[in-house]
């Protein structure tokens, strides 16, 4: 049995890097990853922007490169890409030393293949090719990953929409703290569609200037697309191989806001419940909290009830904060796992990154987020906040070691 | 952390059957001349407000009324009839809401990406029916999603059963849904899941053609950290491999999840298998039996509610049935029946990728 669960490896791959270090050098050099839509073609090009991943689908295929590649959605060549990474980085060569598991999260799984297919199905219902569509599971990139990187002790996928990947590093750290597992490996993916496109659209959420959250003129969000992955390991492993340890989980939380579909309530329950959860896990008091990287997505709803919840939990002393969903866009599925990577990013090299886009304090809080740069700042324990449709609010706790 | 014993003490199945009635054990099941199995109505009205009923998705009202239906048999009610929020809702689903995603999909395709609606796209989000579930009963708790085909009823009880014994929670709501759709059973016609002809579903391990019945259903259990006199039975585990590269890789690792239980195959009174009519994928059943279940008796249920993702789910409505009553319903028996139930564990495959056992014990 594990008390602790530690963070031993990361990866990622996002609108502002192909890697963690690509990452880190488009964060410190406050450069964004939105832009105009070239993946597909989309009656919204040149409308509305997202934040691609800037490697074509082909060009992720040579990498990944494996037998059977032909058939891999983007979905699961950016986890495949990003779960590698973390592996590497934690410096694990052989996966059967130790029950491994993977929980993974994605919202829309393979639906990049599947929207294809779909079109020619419509036609005739013996249309469409079944390469497109037997991969459109949410389980399916999961299990690829699975595959390529030898995992076979425990596999799982969850979808809870936007918060998805917060709560696979929960489920993880459960499966190491109850002794099931010594280590897993914990994340999401997601890739870019039409699908999510479209569907946000119908909400007119999306900001055509890209977005700005916390803003007072905030318009929405802008999609984007990405994975990434966290080692977690078992206090033994990391003692018994002296690894070296990126940060460690120290307290997470779900709530549900149980207010609405898709809005959030006006006094930000979930939320509330989710960061004061994760607080009371990890035995600190608010004051100790160095940094929030909020889910912060650029709508009027979110950005106004979570602001709300961060007051009614730190009062007068909310922690310096800031949205990163302005460099990466909001991966969906991924966002949980990307914003932990990022916040590991902001513990170990001392910073904590700006607020992009940001000019008009909103006139309902009193407080605003991080507008420039911090450097050489001592980071002890960053909240990371994911809230979902459905009313799913996930806050984890990562922290110095 | 310590091991809780964790008891079953509510049931709600909507399923093909008339399940919802538990004074109505299967005594009189329903067959058909069909390659598909659909929920009959429970009478969804009586669940759902009717001012979300119009639009609201038909695996949203399978699994609201599943769960509200297990809420009540669990008595999490007040006296003036609304519901007692349970500390957590888990559910697990293999396509999530695939009718609304089919309708969004369609509509984007069908008109050029131009004049949609977002009702559809909101509620083809997979955690919509834990959602709304919680939505409905103002739940505040832990709710999670999993969606790994053959895992995902499996993962939900296991995330359950972790948070129960680790004391952050003592009592979930755990269920699985899935829904069928037309389009969805042409696809994965043509992926050859399914018998091309219509069978009499009474005769499913009987008949020759390749592939399965299609089903759905969304059936919930009421897990607690304490038993009372409603208890069905108690959930001793849940056991998931992925891909065995054997029948010996399986049995070892089933032996072992036996023996974590202070059980032995020996010990095992019923063996509820996920047999499907497929012969090239029921073989697998077939092995395991034939090297560790020689002289267990055994159960069988798909001809009940065709074969879906989360179909343990139903397979686990049944177990528990089957332990409160002590009674096996005689469409299930495929050999001989045992004096006294104690154990039952259930063996269920999908797709011969994702195997999964789940151990209940007498209360």
């Amino acid at each position: 049995m594990s008390k602790r669960v530690y963070v031993t490896g990361i990866g990622v791959v996002c609108a502002i890097g192909n890697n963690v270090d690509e990452t880190l050098t488009s964060l410190l050099a406050e450069k964004s990853g939105i832009g105009e839509i070239t993946l597909f073609s989309s009656i919204h090009k040149g409308i509305l922007p997202l934040a691609e991943v800037k490697l074509t689908t082909n060009q992720l295929l040579d990498e990944i490169g494996h037998k059977g590649a032909k058939n891999l959605t983007r979905t699961a060549l950016l986890g495949i890409k990003a779960a590698k990474e973390a592996l590497g980085s934690s410096g694990i060569t052989d996966i059967q030393k130790h029950r491994t598991g993977l929980v993974s999260a994605t919202t829309v799984g393979g639906m990049d293949l599947s929207e294809n297919f779909y079109a020619e199905f419509l036609e005739s219902p013996q249309k469409g090719r079944m390469i497109n569509i037997v991969n459109h599971d949410c389980a399916d990139s999961t299990e690829r990953i699975a595959s390529n990187l030898h995992i076979t002790d425990f596999v799982t996928t969850i979808s809870t929409a936007c918060s998805s990947s917060v709560n696979a590093i929960m489920f993880g750290s459960n499966l190491i703290k109850s002794g099931q597992l010594d280590r897993v490996l914990v994340g999401g993916n997601d890739a870019l569609t039409r699908f999510t496109l479209n569907g946000f659209n119908t909400l007119m959420i999306l900001d055509k200037n890209g977005c700005h959250p916390f803003d007072e003129h905030r318009a929405g969000l802008t999609l984007g697309e990405g994975a990434a992955f966290l080692v977690l390991e078992s206090e033994e492993i990391v003692h018994k191989e002296q690894k070296k340890i990126l940060a460690e989980i120290l307290g997470y939380g779900n709530a549900n806001d149980a207010f609405h579909q898709t809005a959030s309530s006006p006094d930000g329950t979930g939320a509330f419940l989710a960061m004061s959860k994760a607080l009371k896990m990890s035995g600190l008091k608010p004051a100790e909290i160095d940094y929030i990287n909020v889910h912060g997505t650029g709508t009027e709803n979110n950005d106004l009830s979570e602001g709300i919840a961060m007051e009614r939990i730190f009062g007068d002393q909310v922690p310096p904060f800031s949205s990163t969903k302005a460099f990466t866009g909001h991966t969906l599925g991924a966002a949980g796992a990307v914003e932990a990577v990022i916040s590991i990013l902001s513990i170990r090299n001392r910073v904590i990154f700006p607020n992009l886009n940001f000019s008009t304090p909103m006139k309902e809080l009193k407080i605003q987020p991080v507008r420039k740069t911090i450097r050489n700042i001592e980071l002890r324990h960053i909240l990371s906040n994911s809230f979902g449709f459905g009313g799913n609010n996930s806050s984890v706790i990562l922290s110095k070691v | 952390m310590t091991n809780k014993h964790i008891y079953i003490n509510g049931l709600g199945n909507v399923s093909p059957q008339k399940t919802t009635d538990s004074g109505h054990f299967l005594q009189e099941p329903f067959f058909f001349e069909t390659n598909q199995l659909k929920c009959i109505d429970p009478g969804f009205k009586q669940y759902i407000p009717s001012d979300l009923f119009r639009r609201m998705g038909r695996i949203i009202k399978m699994g609201i009324t599943a769960a509200k239906i297990c809420l009540q048999d669990a008595k999490q009610c007040n006296p003036d009839g609304t519901f007692l929020s349970p500390d957590a809702i888990v559910t697990g689903t293999g396509l999530g809401c695939i009718e609304d995603t089919e309708k969004f999909l369609t509509n984007m395709i069908r008109n050029k990406e131009e004049f949609l609606t977002p009702t559809s796209f909101i509620q083809s989000t997979h955690n919509t029916v834990a959602g709304q579930i919680a939505l409905l009963l103002k739940c505040h708790g832990h709710n999670f999603t999993f969606v790994h085909r053959g895992f995902s009823f499996e993962s939900a009880l296991l995330d359950a059963i972790t948070q129960i014994n680790m004391e952050e929670f003592s009592n979930a709501l755990v269920g699985g849904t899935d829904e069928l759709t037309q389009n969805s059973f042409a696809i994965t016609s043509r992926l050859g899941h399914w018998k091309r002809k219509p069978i009499n579903t009474q005769d499913l391990l009987l008949d020759r053609q390749r592939g399965s019945i299609a089903g759905e259903g969304a059936s919930f259990v009421f897990l607690e950290n304490t038993k009372n006199s409603g208890t069905y039975a108690e959930l001793k585990g849940v056991l998931m491999v992925l891909n065995p590269s054997s029948t010996c890789e399986l049995s070892e690792k089933v032996k072992a999840f036996l023996e974590l239980h202070n059980l032995s195959e020996r010990n095992v009174d019923l063996l509820l298998l996920g047999l499907n009519g497929d012969s090239m994928k029921d073989r697998v059943y077939h092995e395991l039996v034939e090297k560790c279940f020689q002289n267990t008796s055994l159960g069988f249920f798909k001809h009940l509610c065709g074969e879906y993702q989360t179909v343990s789910s139903f397979a686990l409505w049944l177990a528990s049935m089957i332990m409160k009553t002590q009674n096996i319903p005689t469409p299930v028996r495929l050999n001989h029946v045992p004096e006294k139930i104690r154990h039952i564990l259930i063996y269920n495959h999908y797709q011969a990728i994702n195997h999964s056992f789940i151990l209940i014990s007498h209360p």
